[in-house]
């Protein structure tokens, strides 16, 4: 049985290092529509992936990976949103663990935005 | 459709946070002797008229004005109901809205309960304002996990700290499978 013992040795443990992480305007925002629509077609792994990967690869700093509800493409879920300050939104559609972990290598870390992803590069009719 | 019950259960209970819900109570309760799975989601949210709540099972029927349809509790009642099961939805203008359905265990055609821990996880670390009262029952063994417990340990220190995730999430699987001792179903 997990207890609260472990929770407060965490606590004490992280005392002084909550006042270390990045203001929000300078956060790079990470969204995850999970609406009905995202929810059904997949987002909660994708979410899971980025969150998981933001933690290991220690982009808390940087990087805030947050949700939201339906953006109103349902039929392009799971939808990952990537909002830099001062930069253009990306909005990356049909995501899943694997594409977010891409995501992840190559546009937070990397810099660049993987085209291929992205609602932009998408055939829209 | 949801593929398991556990995403409807994530569905449902952000319907809770978005009506404004201090407290979203979420039990889970599988007994193989009575062969039934009943899952409740309970809040205190802002509610709905009788009006909205006898409409709301209707997949033609939302309150946001984008579109004309919303599938969220629609498809809850229906993996109820293919399942043998029973669903009912009771409601009152500024009290909360309680989602109850119940599923014959051992039918053919319900869904798995999926990855429950996964739900909880991620309703706790994303809705930081929203606090979560979880019961999760297997034939009478149960666990809780209540976030204002863990918010009084905590004293500010937010959910999604790596830390703290890890444990919140390690909390879950390790009293889930002391619970149920591993059972999938």
């Amino acid at each position: 049985m997990k207890s609260l013992e472990e929770l407060k040795a965490i606590r004490n443990k992280m005392q002084g290092q909550v006042g270390l992480r990045a203001e929000d305007h300078n956060h790079t925002r990470v969204v995850v529509g999970m609406a009905t629509c995202g929810i059904a077609s997949g987002a909660r792994p994708v979410l899971n992936a980025l969150s998981t990967l933001v933690q290991e690869k220690g982009l808390t700093g940087k990087v805030a990976v947050t949700q939201t509800g339906c953006i109103g493409l349902c039929q392009y879920e799971p939808i990952v949103e990537v909002m830099e300050p001062g930069k253009q939104k990306i909005t990356y559609i049909k995501m899943n663990a694997d594409k977010a972990a891409e995501i992840v290598e190559r546009h937070l870390i990397g810099g660049h935005v993987v085209e291929e992803y992205t609602l932009n590069s998408a055939d829209i009719k | 459709m949801m593929t398991e019950l556990s995403l409807n259960v994530l569905d449902v209970a952000e319907n809770s946070t978005r009506a404004g819900a201090s407290l979203v109570q979420i039990t889970i309760d599988a007994d193989t002797l009575s062969d039934q799975l009943t899952i409740t989601i309970a809040d205190d949210g802002c509610g709905m008229t009788p009006e909205q709540t006898a409409q709301v099972t209707d997949p033609f029927f939302t309150s946001r004005t984008t579109r004309k349809v919303g599938l969220g509790v629609p498809f809850f009642k229906y993996a109820a109901e293919a399942a043998g099961g029973s669903f009912s939805i009771e409601s009152q203008l500024g009290i909360g809205t309680t989602v109850k359905a119940v599923f014959v265990l051992s039918h053919i055609d319900r869904m798995p309960l999926g990855d429950i821990t996964s739900t909880i996880h991620t309703l706790v670390v994303y809705h930081p304002e929203t606090d979560f009262l979880y019961e999760y029952c297997y034939n009478g063994q149960s666990f809780t996990l209540d976030t204002r417990e863990f918010k009084e340990v905590l004293e500010g220190a937010p959910f999604d700290t790596p830390e703290i995730s890890q444990y919140i999430k390690d909390y879950l699987t390790e009293n889930k499978l002391e619970a149920d001792k591993g059972a999938v179903y």
